[in-house]
């Protein structure tokens, strides 16, 4: 049975809290939300809206969110890139060149589209993020419940260690789209 | 249609201490500037991504004016990032465009649509709230006070002559007089910021 929006958002958070996402950002000192809309990561937008600390900067196409968060990250801010997987697979040569070439510590929160835990998916957009991360030789964390929010802190130190871009993936096991 | 380094001549007597990203002006800035450790010439790390680097940098820096010399090819590739400006409207970032109407490092081949394309339409109908085009240079040098004079976020595409190049690339004559690591390095040290 199909569940109804709110139901499904009801899921969402019993399984992954959004606070504690906001937590973890919080924590590591993020100053910008560089971010394309995607439904996996919906959760985290009203909170991050109304939290005074973080500046959300709107992207139309997730390869821009690379560049500026290069220059935000080299004027001393704190940027996170939000962006879904599909987006990210368009955005190689920008986050190859702008993100890895300038040597930028930036943590993406990718939205896993396709994602099961069962390893079998309908969905190309699953099969190919982790080949793609592995390519780009980016670290990636994946991150689906409550307990797994420390692995965000986890990839933002890394981040900051490698002086590179780092991947927490956020997967999609609560809207039911991949069941 | 003006030179580039007419042009980046003129701005560089109104430069103060603004932070200038040259873009694919940079092969003529290097040459001009008089404040080098405020310039952030990265060379083309990846096409399209001039004008987003420079929007992070004036947001990171609200107390420091970017300019920024972004290309038609570089903002084609990624008109999106107009909008973006226009929301957050930094009123430190001038955003000033150079139109030699085709891909000017690959040979000379014309951009879409080349001699057609209003960008300060585009920019405009976007949300900035100032646009300019400039094909004279005394149009510009005339304009460049009062357009600085005033915050942004500003466009202004200027119509240059195509400096194309066909030598192999391998062949070229390197321009930059830093690597990007000591650009980088330079400007964060002249910011104070830390690494």
């Amino acid at each position: 049975m199909a569940q109804t929006p709110a139901t499904s958002a009801q899921a969402q958070e019993a399984q992954l809290d959004p606070r504690l996402v906001l937590d973890e950002m919080k924590k590591n000192g993020v100053s910008h939300v560089v971010w394309l809309p995607d439904s996996e990561t919906n959760f985290l937008y009203q909170l991050m809206q109304a939290d005074p600390t973080l500046t959300l900067v709107p992207v139309s196409r997730e390869g821009l969110a690379f560049s500026i968060a290069a220059g935000l990250a080299t004027g001393g801010q704190h940027p996170i890139i939000l962006i879904q997987n599909t987006g990210l697979m368009e955005s190689g040569d920008s986050l190859r060149g702008w993100a890895i070439g300038l040597q930028i510590p930036v943590v993406m929160m990718v939205g896993y589209r396709g994602w099961t835990r069962h390893g079998v998916n309908t969905d190309s957009a699953a099969t190919y993020t982790e080949r793609f991360l592995n390519a780009f030789g980016i670290t990636y964390y994946l991150v689906e419940t409550s307990a797994d929010a420390p692995r965000i802190s986890i990839a933002f130190e890394e981040a900051r260690r490698t002086q590179r871009p780092v991947a927490v993936l956020m997967a999609d096991e609560y809207h039911g789209f991949n069941r | 249609m003006f030179q580039t380094a007419d042009m980046l001549r003129i701005f560089n007597a109104h430069r103060g201490d603004a932070i200038v990203v040259p873009g694919r002006g940079g092969p003529h800035w290097t040459k001009i500037s008089t404040r080098q450790s405020r310039d952030v010439p990265v060379g083309d790390p990846a096409m399209g991504g001039h004008a987003g680097f420079a929007l992070g940098l004036a947001l990171a820096r609200p107390a420091d004016r970017v300019v920024l010399f972004d290309s038609e090819g570089d903002l084609l590739m990624s008109l999106g990032i107009l909008p973006t400006v226009a929301e957050l409207a930094p009123a430190n970032f001038y955003h000033f465009m150079l139109d030699n109407e085709c891909y000017a490092t690959t040979g000379g081949q014309p951009v879409p649509n080349a001699r057609n394309v209003a960008y300060d339409v585009i920019a405009r109908g976007c949300g900035y709230p100032r646009a300019f085009a400039f094909d004279k240079l005394p149009d510009f040098e005339a304009s460049l006070p009062s357009i600085l004079a005033q915050p942004g976020p500003v466009f202004a595409a200027l119509k240059v002559e195509p400096e194309v190049e066909n030598v192999p690339i391998g062949q070229r004559v390197r321009w930059q007089t830093r690597t990007r690591d000591r650009v980088l390095a330079d400007l964060r040290a002249e910011l104070g910021v830390a690494r």
